[in-house]
């Protein structure tokens, strides 16, 4: 009765597990000719997982019941709307990535399996209870991060990608690993409800080295600064559709498990992890907007400007309450829609021949050559710095009232104050296209499931998305609150 | 008015007109630009007509609760109401302004036009401090790519300074209206305005404010980017953003740092005195070296802001009057002299002083008007400016008379450079053949230039049709503030000396 319960609680990540195992094999035995039915079936797998988290989102799931296998999962209602964003974000990379690996001839049957897998991983690490369920997930998305990063076989930006991905992925991994050790071996526990009882009366020295080195190993995983370092050069040589991935999904889990584990597990400790965040949320900020000016490229601009972003979101998670979390959360969705948008009209910067571009100096002039394009890339550029009355001033300012309201005024000044900087970098992504005498290199047609999905994303983050703050505050609010009940 | 939303349909219709001009050929989006403004212009007659003098404080209010965490709340008061007018009556005098000037990208350009139109109108009617703050950032926007794609030569610097400038002012502003709204559990403007914040934190918020409204405004020595911003839009830029832009300081200041922040007010007068005095004095000597119209005219909107700061903190009921008048009678007088630059820049291509002469002579109605424009311009009596500058400096004499003899000076400069100005343009030698040959003004021009000729002579005459509806509210204003003024140095006796004047001139106004 107890599995089964349990059974029940995992279903959405047995349908991703199971339509994984079955789409690989057929990915081994049909080939590539197949990898468009494959990207259909995928995508219907994620559609289903959607469904099977949707109640348990809206109904606010939370407390004992959510817990799955004597402690080590919790399907509640913070992990479902993580998984919700996480599924969306993996759904669009799958809607965009065929039309853009046949362009370049290269779409294979993996891409859509890697992707569930990828997403598979990520959903246990959000509902991840315990140390160990944490590490499992959190590695199996890796390994197929990995994968997906170099999966352009014959492109060297993309095998480079992959290896750097790999090799700082590992040490991150190492790094956590490491952390988790030190926090067993201090608490005497894997389990976050364990180690929260056992930090509740002060950390000792190797428990607070435990924490640290998870935090660290965890912001390699959300690319905050100082460990951003692999950021901009893995979302450049990866394949756009995978960037796109990269930048969306992963982001979610990887801070939704940073949020579990610091107010779950060292939920007592606020003090302890606090300044690392906020050193973090701070550092990552500036260097995320001072990075960005000197770039080329968009797909590395946008690097720095997700860097910019995690800063951000985390001053959600410094805030320590439940209202931050809710913030987080709210921040989270509104960035996913962000990031998608602006990597679809990427994938959309084609010269007349169909290719690629990602020069930002070949968006020149782009509003007079391609004006909705020019229009869709303005609104993301201006949502993403913040500046309303598009949706983006939303997430930050739901994270900035957080901080104020737990009285960290002095972090909410300097943050929102260095938000400028990055200011600098997204309207000087308006002026090349609006201001400048037209290049005349973004010539070439889009693909209409790239045209569909950039139109639902700018309509989100439109004004319009204003009206959606009552339903959203109030998922996040729900999703909050069931972080609290702690076992 | 019963239920009519008549605030949300003013704000509905240039909005509406702005989508439409997206997709719009060039007449078309002319036409549509213009209709949208001129409906505007009559909801706005329609709303000044059934506008309660002597009524509630807030009045025509709507609310609706469409989104989590603020709301969607309007509403005005006879301040907003005067605001609202001067923006509803510049607009369709820009989009004629831009009906020949512009000739690319024609829609987009009165989409801006009609979306700034928008915003302007929201933050003088919101009645939610977010729904405000959303309404001041928006038009960052607009205004970024009025001067970006349309400008002058160097407007790629300029809509960067502009932008950047504003915007590092108005986010501090925003964690202090999260603190305010968590200390005072609302985010309803009327009730923040009777709200009593500990004077310890209203220091810090009335410094974040100040941070805003004073780049806005904008005060020496965050001034620089005005010029900037100003030489480079184009003429209907210039006006939109002399004409209102430059209001939402001031009424920023009235609205939320005197109200909210009464006691902090106080302590940072001799702050806003200072900076004032250096503006009215330091930008005037500035406006009188200038070789370019249109940065003089910048310089000059500048040091009649410092005017405006300096009324504003008089703390006083002719101080603030005043301020208010000049905030009016520049909108309109700033606005005019930039379109009287803009008709000798289309015909001629150069805003170099040195490059014109003589025009009274082949111009002579563009000389008639400019001459209006520039007396008024200067405060002579019966121009809508004399009305403003007179109480203003009325006021801060009672607070401080150094202070109100150094912005005496002040005057004294501008008469200097406005006149300076007009002979270099219109008298002394045809120097310039081409300069010589250029038409008057044509119909259209006299369009623009005529209503706010006669505006300006109303307000100079009979101000009491504007002061009427605002003044119940800057006596409510000027009670929320008695407690805190600090005692002026001048202890005028009524009716004895030189007082005598300013009560002359009351009899006046009043």
């Amino acid at each position: 009765m107890e599995l089964f319960a349990s059974l029940s609680l995992i279903a959405p990540e047995i349908v991703l597990a199971l339509s994984g195992l079955v789409l690989l094999l057929v990915a081994a035995w049909g080939g590539d000719k197949g990898a468009r039915v494959i990207s259909i079936a995928a995508a219907i797998a994620l559609g289903g997982a959607l469904a099977l988290v949707a109640p348990s989102v809206c109904a606010g799931a939370s407390g004992p019941d959510t817990v799955a296998f004597g402690g080590q999962f919790r399907a509640d209602a913070f992990a479902g709307l993580a998984k919700l964003m996480i599924f969306a974000a993996a759904g669009a990379a799958l809607v965009v990535a065929p039309r853009f690996f046949e362009r370049a001839g290269a779409m294979r049957a993996e891409f859509p399996v890697l992707v569930l897998f990828a997403t598979l991983g990520m959903s246990i690490m959000v509902s991840a209870a315990d140390l160990v369920t944490l590490y499992i997930g959190l590695e199996l998305n890796s390994l197929a991060a990995y994968v997906l990063a170099a999966i352009l076989r014959d492109d060297e930006r993309s095998a480079e990608a992959g290896l750097k991905y790999f090799v700082l992925g590992a040490l991150a991994s190492g790094i956590l690993l490491f952390g988790m050790s030190l926090t067993y071996g201090f608490a005497g526990t894997t389990n976050f409800g364990g180690i929260a009882v056992a930090v509740s009366d002060g950390l000792n020295t190797g428990q607070l080295f435990g924490l640290t080195f998870v935090l660290a190993g965890l912001a390699f995983k959300i690319s905050a600064a100082p460990f951003h370092m692999w950021t901009p050069d893995v979302y450049e040589g990866a394949p756009t559709p995978v960037t796109m991935f990269f930048a969306s999904a992963p982001k979610v889990a990887a801070i939704a498990l940073l949020a579990r584990v610091t107010l779950e597990a060292f939920g007592s400790q606020e003090d302890a992890w606090r300044q690392i965040v906020i050193f973090a949320a701070l550092l990552s900020i500036v260097i995320g907007a001072l990075g960005a000016i000197g770039q080329q490229n968009v797909k590395r601009l946008l690097a720095y400007s997700s860097i910019n972003n995690v800063g951000f979101i985390l001053i959600g998670l410094a805030a320590g309450t439940l209202a931050g979390a809710s913030a987080m959360m709210v921040y989270l969705a509104i960035y996913v829609v962000m990031t998608v948008g602006s990597f679809v009209a990427v994938l959309l910067m084609r010269d007349a021949d169909g290719n690629p571009v990602e020069g930002i100096s070949d968006l020149a002039g782009l509003s007079t050559t391609r004006p909705a394009l020019a229009w869709a890339l303005m609104a993301l550029m201006f949502s993403l710095a913040g500046i309303p009355p598009l949706f983006g001033f939303w997430g930050k300012f739901v994270v900035f009232q957080a901080a104020v309201e737990a009285d960290l005024v002095a972090l909410a000044a300097i943050g929102i104050a260095a938000s400028v900087i990055g200011a600098f970098y997204y309207i000087k992504i308006v002026k090349v296209m609006f201001f400048d005498d037209p290049a005349g290199t973004v010539t070439g047609e889009g693909d209409t499931p790239h045209w569909a999905l950039l139109a639902i994303c700018a309509l989100l983050i439109s004004p319009l998305g204003y009206l959606l703050t009552g339903w959203l505050g109030g998922l996040a609010d729900m999703a909050a609150a069931s972080l609290a009940v702690a076992f | 008015m019963g239920g009519f939303p008549i605030l949300s349909v003013m704000l509905a219709v240039p909005l509406v007109g702005a989508i439409l001009c997206l997709f719009l050929e060039a007449r078309q989006a002319r036409m549509v630009a213009l209709l949208a403004t001129l409906i505007d212009l009559a909801l706005g007659v329609v709303l000044w007509a059934n506008y309660d003098i002597g009524g509630a404080q807030w009045q025509f209010t709507e609310r609706a609760d469409l989104f989590a965490g603020f709301e969607y709340a309007l509403g005005i008061d006879g301040i907003a109401l005067m605001l609202i007018m001067l923006s509803v009556f510049l607009m369709p005098i820009c989009i004629g302004a831009s009906w020949e000037a512009i000739t690319k990208r024609v829609g987009e350009y009165m989409a801006a036009f009609l979306l700034m139109e928008v915003l302007m109108i929201g933050v003088f009617a919101a009645q939610d401090l977010f729904l405000f703050y959303i309404f001041f950032e928006a038009g960052l926007i607009p205004m970024y790519l009025i001067i970006g794609i349309w400008g002058g030569q160097n407007r790629i610097y300029a809509a960067y300074k502009f932008f950047l400038y504003t915007l590092l002012g108005s986010v501090l502003m925003l964690i202090a209206m999260l603190w305010m709204v968590n200390q005072a559990g609302t985010t309803s403007i009327p009730v923040l305005m009777e709200y009593n914040f500990a004077p310890e934190a209203q220091t810090w918020l009335w410094l974040a404010f100040f941070a805003s409204f004073a780049v806005k405004m904008p005060m020496w020595p965050v001034h620089t980017w005005l010029p900037d911003a100003h030489v480079q839009a184009p003429t209907a830029g210039s006006v939109i953003l002399a004409g209102v832009l430059l209001k939402l300081g001031g009424y920023g200041f009235i609205r939320f740092s005197l109200p909210m922040f009464p006691d902090a007010s106080a302590e940072f007068g001799w702050l806003v005195w200072g900076l004032s005095m250096i503006a009215v004095v330091l930008t005037s000597l500035i406006a009188l070296v200038q070789a370019d119209m249109k940065k003089l005219i910048a310089y000059s909107s500048v040091a009649h802001m410092g005017i405006v700061t300096l009324g504003l903190f008089a703390f006083n009921v002719q101080g603030l009057e005043g301020a208010m008048m000049v905030m009016l009678g520049h909108g309109l007088v700033s606005g005019a002299l930039f379109l009287c630059v803009g008709v000798i820049y289309d015909r001629l291509h150069t805003r170099e002083i040195s490059r014109y002469g003589g025009l009274a002579i082949n111009m002579p109605a563009y000389a008639v008007l400019f001459m209006l424009f520039t007396m008024a311009a200067v405060g002579l009596p019966g121009t809508s400016n004399f009305v403003g500058e007179f109480l203003s400096l009325a006021g801060i004499y009672q607070a401080n008379s150094w202070v109100a003899f150094v912005a005496t000076t002040g005057i004294i400069l501008g008469a200097a450079y406005m006149l300076y100005l007009y002979r270099r343009i219109c008298f002394g030698e045809q120097k310039n053949a081409d300069a010589a040959a250029m038409p008057d003004l044509s119909l259209r021009e006299y369009l623009l230039l005529g209503p706010i000729a006669a505006a300006v002579l109303w307000m100079g005459v009979y101000p009491e049709s504007f002061l009427a509806p605002m003044r119940a509210d800057i006596e409510l204003l000027d009670t929320r503030l008695a407690a805190a003024a600090p005692e002026g140095d001048a202890h005028l006796a009524l009716g004895e000396g030189p007082p005598a004047e300013a009560e002359q001139h009351e009899g006046e106004a009043h």
